[in-house]
């Protein structure tokens, strides 16, 4: 290989910058950003919380989906300065800090519920927000497919969330076994 | 998929997000960007300016007064949706709203934005447009009330001029008795209609229809009255035909063979769902 | 002598060992991995299908600020050339493309320049002022009129535009045809589809110029092969690349292509610049520019006699490729290797021509072949069976290879392998005679009467399907124990993206070594890790790797059972192996699998408790000559490979009611069975998530996806809002039946499971729906995806069609 030079270290993108501040995980950040970083990129690469995941960048998939102010939200379809002043929860926030897992997680685990764990922490975050509004949800089929309906998983054919969904709100319920 | 470099302001006052969007025709308003994002991504649509307009509380609230509903137009789909007291004044906005896209996005996308965006297979319009509501916009040249049925103009174009925001949206309450139905084909749940049919019946002492309000999205440019189908329901009672109304909803199909329906298929459609959600209103008409 | 407690994990549910940190987002994706000081790429591409390019002008985009560098096929070296064909053929009229176009696009989407910026976002930007001047040229998208004569030509110099033809015979074909007592006929029709991902492709490289290593992280099934081709293309030594999957979020065929041109242009970009560089691609660009499949068209014929049996069958068929062909005729090998299904036909001439069309290329998409295959035979054993006046399971059952039939070879027919069609065994009646039950068919059909009576339209469905699985040439396993913990390492060549190989290689290692599953730590998708073996594809890794790991895991075992005989001095046929130790069977004394690995390793330090027994004046050293003998080797470790004799074929039947309303023209999928024989299950519940989420993907190809291009060959509906991905609520709940018909050809008696699924969704889908509406009149359903547009057409024709006499 040739020794070529290397480009100066300081090359960066040209975008004005806006400051920033907001809760995330119930810690406060303050950062200065591009108006367009996506609020995506923002947890993932500003914050580095690379759990909340990337599927399409246009709003169907759902694999971004995070907490803001208290409902359930794509990720990708805001900016990070419309996050000003916002409190942020994405799925680092979810287990407890010993990694000991949330009931919908262990619901997850127990059910078979994912397979290669890219739509994962969307569909966590979804069921969690869902059941935090509604903790006694109407558990028929067609019920719980819609509730999942805002999410897409390419690997499980959703069989199996249906049953973590189910198993989610026993275990939260303290019924155990 | 990133959007292009735009400037971002974020007004407390309407006032001051209407001086921000008049003074820069490539300024857009951001409500809950469940529409907008999505084109900028795409770079579809590469504004110069989003004015974001949530920190305006003007925009706000819904309040039950009388006989309509005064939702403020940065309402989020799920707060109307959830809302009881509007649920009470007219059951029919749940049902639509169950309709729209899924609940994640319900919760960020708004009233007013998707009013706003007019996309011509909406649910929202159709709604505005069967219950006869209005909306209210606020611009440089002053506040003006703007019924349903002039203010989508044809897909993603509405009546605001540049500068002007949509302010609230005003949606009828039923009288009671009224009977209401939303039924639409989607390709998946919480897609985009391939066709919907928004009915709204009154029934006088005799049980024949007294008045019928009919509208659909999907089938034209814009939300659509189906007026000849709804001058064939009077005097029709709940176990008579609906043949005559269905096959009057035919005509205001316009829009042509596209990938998801060929315009035969819509017009079909239009005619099966004007007669299920009649009868379906007809159920539901209180004794 | 005392009963052995030894325990067994194969065949059980057993929860699976990587899930936890998956669930807290705490896993590796490629983008997740942050590389400091990272560059972004992004791609230039083609927005003609098919022109000549007279200029690329980057200069505006070489001096936006954030840019650091502007790549185009004048100034990337020696890799100017035009990717491998990765699986030759002597039918192939090769055609390939290069990382940077040059001279011609041959498809929208094509990569024609690469920017490298600080970010994304800034390469984006940039990208966007590079300027192309295109001649265009003429495009036909029809695969059926782009093989006539004066169609464009996507490439010159090959006639037709026809990639490859290729013409199998097994048994006598037309003297199957000249004996037959009935002849049925069909033309049938699968169309364009994606495997989607939910992670798109992404890749990110690191030069390491102190090493001389290259280290790239790819959404890849094929680590090993990625890096034989790089270090080919970048000549390097093959230590000096490594390749890592690390997590990989689905891949479905889609990843197992090589190259895309990012493949080699980011590592190009990483080493020339000395900066690392990431590629993520996005969901637009998956769609143009990754890769599709599934459009094909068969013209299928079945010379029968008069009580159904199936003397032999004619197939001919276009297979789509798009503008290049760099993995061969796989998908259409696979297509007309399995084109008899599980019946005996024994007569059988299958053509097939791979067509060039103007598209993004053609590679393996989960079932590669097999759906089509299916669809196409037994659309015909339908409409044979309508022909006939016979029951559609009764004639399945009249040609049903049987079990004492086995092993049933198609001489004449060689599979992707290369080897010839040869059944191991199966139990086809029985599969369908399970569906019969579950569904009660003889119920429904008074169910379908009566609805019929009130207006309402309900169907049922039936697909059987056979799969070929577990191909070679081979995979490797690698066990060892680790002295300190006594954990258990098993390390394969190939890769996984969430089949959940982490948890079954561990039980197939656990049950011979005696620890419990979640103390077996697999490391997979890591070429550092282990160095031998091909790719995840073609439903192998079960069978393939499953069993090399076997294998090593055997070797383990006796290694272990020497060594603890020696320190517990009993004979091995006294010792059992369980819970990370071997016991003496009937007592207490046992020694821990640490201690083992430990005392088998002669020390000079004592790092702990267990390895001073290991040291050189420990009273178990052995003190007479070198410590460690001639042969031996040191600690507890093995490698194994297996090679298969060729392929596995499991087997499958699908049955579903249907509701259709056929004013909205909706489908209701009322229940939905499926019966399914992968042989040996190692693990039931991982088995039936790969069935469940095949059956998903099916759905989505017999409802909702089709790749569409525009005449002038213009994606139409390249995103996730027009290319329609089932949610939960499009896909019905599954009741599925296990089978175990074990494979006579390897240890495990394992066939592959991966692809299964989506086999036979389409023809389940579209025999539900004619059954259904037949008393409408419709003409039969040979076509997929059904949209309730299409539904509509398919009910006007008959509305328009004179009444039947």
């Amino acid at each position: 290989m040739s020794r070529r030079i290397r480009p100066s270290d300081t090359v960066a993108s040209a975008d004005p910058k806006v400051r920033v501040s907001l809760t995330v995980n119930g810690e406060q950040v303050t950062r200065d950003v591009s108006p367009r970083l996506l609020l995506s990129d923002f947890l993932r690469h500003e914050l580095g919380l690379t759990g909340t995941h990337v599927g399409c960048e246009h709003g169907v998939c759902g694999c971004c989906t995070v907490i803001i102010d208290g409902r359930a939200g794509r990720s990708c379809l805001a900016f990070a300065v419309q996050a000003d002043g916002a409190d942020i929860r994405t799925i680092e926030s979810v287990a407890k800090p010993d990694g000991t897992l949330h009931p919908v997680q262990q619901a997850f685990r127990e059910c078979h519920a994912l397979q290669c764990g890219y739509c994962t922490p969307g569909f966590v975050m979804a069921i969690v927000n869902y059941l935090e509004e509604d903790p006694t949800p109407d558990l028929s089929e067609d019920a719980i497919r819609e509730a999942l309906s805002g999410n897409l998983c390419r690997c499980t054919g959703y069989k199996n969330i249906v049953a973590a969904f189910r198993r989610s709100v026993e275990l939260m319920r303290g019924a155990g076994g | 998929m990133k959007p292009a470099l735009f400037q971002y302001v974020a007004p407390e006052s309407l006032d001051a997000a209407i001086t921000e969007l008049a003074g820069d025709e490539g300024a857009r308003p951001l409500a809950g960007g469940q529409s907008l994002i999505p084109t900028l991504n795409f770079r579809l649509a590469a504004p110069s300016k989003l004015v974001d307009l949530r920190k305006i509380e003007a925009l706000r609230g819904i309040r039950v007064e009388g006989n309509v509903i005064r939702v403020g137009a940065m309402t989020r789909h799920r707060e109307l949706e959830l809302d009881e007291a509007a649920h009470r004044a007219n059951p029919l906005i749940r049902d639509v709203l169950g309709n729209v896209a899924h609940i994640i996005v319900r919760n960020r996308g708004t009233i007013g934005g998707s009013l706003a965006h007019a996309d011509a297979s909406a649910e929202l319009p159709c709604l505005l447009v069967a219950t006869g509501g209005s909306v209210v916009a606020r611009g440089p040249k002053g506040e003006r009330t703007i019924a349903a049925e002039d203010f989508f103009h044809f897909h993603l174009t509405t009546a605001l001029e540049q500068g002007e925001v949509l302010t609230e949206v005003r949606i009828p309450t039923l009288a009671p008795g009224t009977g209401y139905a939303f039924l639409e084909v989607a390709r998946r749940h919480g897609d985009y209609a391939l066709a919907g049919v928004c009915a709204l019946v009154m029934v006088g002492s005799g049980g024949a229809c007294t008045v019928a309000r009919l509208a659909a999205c999907g089938i034209a440019p814009k939300a659509t009255r189906l007026i000849d189908a709804e001058k064939a329901l009077v005097g029709v009672r709940a176990d008579g035909s609906f043949e005559i109304a269905a096959q009057a909803a035919r005509r205001y199909v316009t829009t042509g063979d596209d990938r998801n329906a060929s315009t035969a298929f819509r017009q079909d459609l239009v005619a099966t769902l004007v007669k299920r959600t009649v009868a379906t209103a007809f159920s539901r008409v209180a004794r | 002598m005392a009963a052995r407690r030894e325990t067994r994990s194969f065949g059980d549910s057993v929860q699976r060992n990587n899930d936890p940190p998956l669930l807290r987002g705490e896993g590796s994706f490629i983008d997740d991995i942050h590389l400091p000081g990272a560059l972004h790429a992004a791609f230039h591409r083609s927005s003609v299908a098919r022109a000549r390019i007279k200029s690329v002008d980057t200069a505006a985009a070489e001096r936006y600020p954030g840019v650091v560098a502007v790549y185009t096929h004048k100034n990337i070296g020696a890799l100017d050339l035009e990717f491998p064909l990765l699986i030759p053929h002597p039918s192939i009229a090769a055609k390939t493309q290069r990382p940077l176009a040059k001279g011609d696009v041959y498809y929208v989407g094509q990569c024609i320049a690469m920017v490298i910026a600080a970010d994304r976002y800034t390469a984006e930007d940039a990208t966007r002022l590079i300027e192309v001047d295109y001649e265009p040229l003429g495009v036909e998208m029809d695969i059926e009129r782009a093989i006539e004569a004066g169609a464009p030509l996507v490439h010159p110099d090959v006639a037709n535009n026809i990639a490859a033809r290729f013409v199998q015979t097994s048994g006598d074909p037309d003297r199957a045809f000249a004996a037959a007592e009935h002849c049925t006929k069909i033309k049938v029709r699968v169309e364009r589809s994606t495997a989607a991902p939910l992670e798109c492709r992404a890749i990110a490289a690191r030069w390491d110029h102190v090493t001389g290593e290259l280290l790239v992280w790819d959404s890849t099934q094929a680590t090993l092969s990625v890096r034989g081709g790089l270090a080919s293309i970048f000549r390097l030594d093959e230590d000096k690349v490594r390749v890592v999957a690390p997590n990989v979020g689905g891949g479905f065929g889609q990843k197992i292509m090589m190259f895309h041109p990012d493949e080699v242009l980011v590592p190009y970009a990483a080493i020339q610049l000395g900066r690392p560089v990431k590629y993520i691609e996005d969901r637009v660009e998956n769609f143009i520019g990754a890769s599709q499949e599934r459009l094909q068209v068969h013209e299928i014929e079945l010379a029968a006699r008069k009580d159904g049996t199936v003397l032999g069958l004619r197939d001919s068929f276009l297979h789509d490729t798009g503008a290049f062909i760099p993995y061969g005729i796989a998908v259409a090998q696979v297509a007309s290797t399995s084109i008899a299904g599980p019946y005996r036909i024994p007569d059988i001439w299958v053509e097939f021509k791979a067509v060039y069309t103007p598209a993004v290329q053609v590679t393996p998409y989960r079932g590669c072949g097999r759906p089509h295959a299916c669809f196409a035979i037994e659309r015909a054993m339908d409409q044979l069976a309508d022909e006939l006046g016979l029951d559609r399971f009764e004639v399945r059952r009249r040609n049903f290879i049987q079990p004492h039939e086995f092993p049933y070879k198609r001489e004449g027919l060689l599979f992707a392998d290369g080897l010839a069609v040869n059944y191991d065994s199966g139990e086809y009646a029985r599969a369908l005679d399970l569906v019969q039950r579950k569904l009660d068919v003889a119920a429904f059909k008074q169910e379908q009467a009566a609805a019929r009576a009130r207006g309402r339209y309900l169907g049922l469905g039936l697909a059987c399907y056979v799969e070929g699985t577990g191909l070679g040439p081979y995979e490797g396993g690698h066990v060892k124990v680790h002295p300190i913990t006594g954990k258990v390492y098993v390390n394969t060549g190939l890769t996984c993206q969430g089949q959940g190989h982490e948890t079954v290689f561990a039980q197939i290692a656990a049950d011979q070594v005696g620890c419990n599953v979640e103390d077996v730590i697999v490391v997979v998708g890591d070429t550092k890790a282990f160095e031998w073996g091909v790719a995840t594809f073609a439903s192998r890794a079960a069978v393939v790797s499953g069993n090399a790991v076997h294998k090593a895991a055997l070797i383990a075992r006796r290694q272990i059972l020497e060594a603890a005989a020696n320190m517990l001095e009993v004979a091995q046929s006294d010792l059992e192996l369980r819970d990370g130790a071997a016991w003496v069977i009937g007592s207490n004394r046992s020694v821990t699998l640490a201690e083992i690995a430990t005392a088998t390793n002669p020390l000079r330090y004592a790092f702990n408790e267990a390895a001073k027994s290991a040291t050189q004046f420990a009273p178990a050293s052995k003190h007479d000559g070198p410590p460690l003998a001639e042969g031996q080797h040191p600690g507890i470790e093995a490698t194994d490979y297996y090679s298969p004799p060729h392929a596995t074929w499991a087997n499958g039947v699908h049955a579903a009611i249907v509701e259709v309303d056929p004013e909205l023209c909706t489908i209701d999928v009322k229940r939905y069975v499926c019966v399914h024989d992968c042989g040996k299950m190692i693990n039931p519940t991982i088995v039936e998530g790969q069935v469940m989420g095949g059956i998903a993907q099916g759905m989505g190809g017999a409802f909702y996806e089709r790749i569409e291009f525009d005449r002038d060959g213009n994606p139409v509906n390249a995103n996730f809002m027009d290319f329609l991905v089932p949610y939960a609520t499009e896909v019905p709940d599954v009741e599925m039946v296990h089978l175990e018909t074990p494979s006579p050809l390897n240890p495990l008696g394992v066939k592959g499971v991966g692809e299964a699924g989506c086999i036979a969704v389409g023809q389940v889908i579209a025999s539900a729906i004619e059954d259904a509406l037949k008393p409408l009149g419709i003409a039969p359903i040979r076509e997929v995806p059904l949209s309730p547009n299409a539904i509509h057409a398919i009910l006007a024709a008959a509305r328009r069609r004179p009444a039947a006499e």
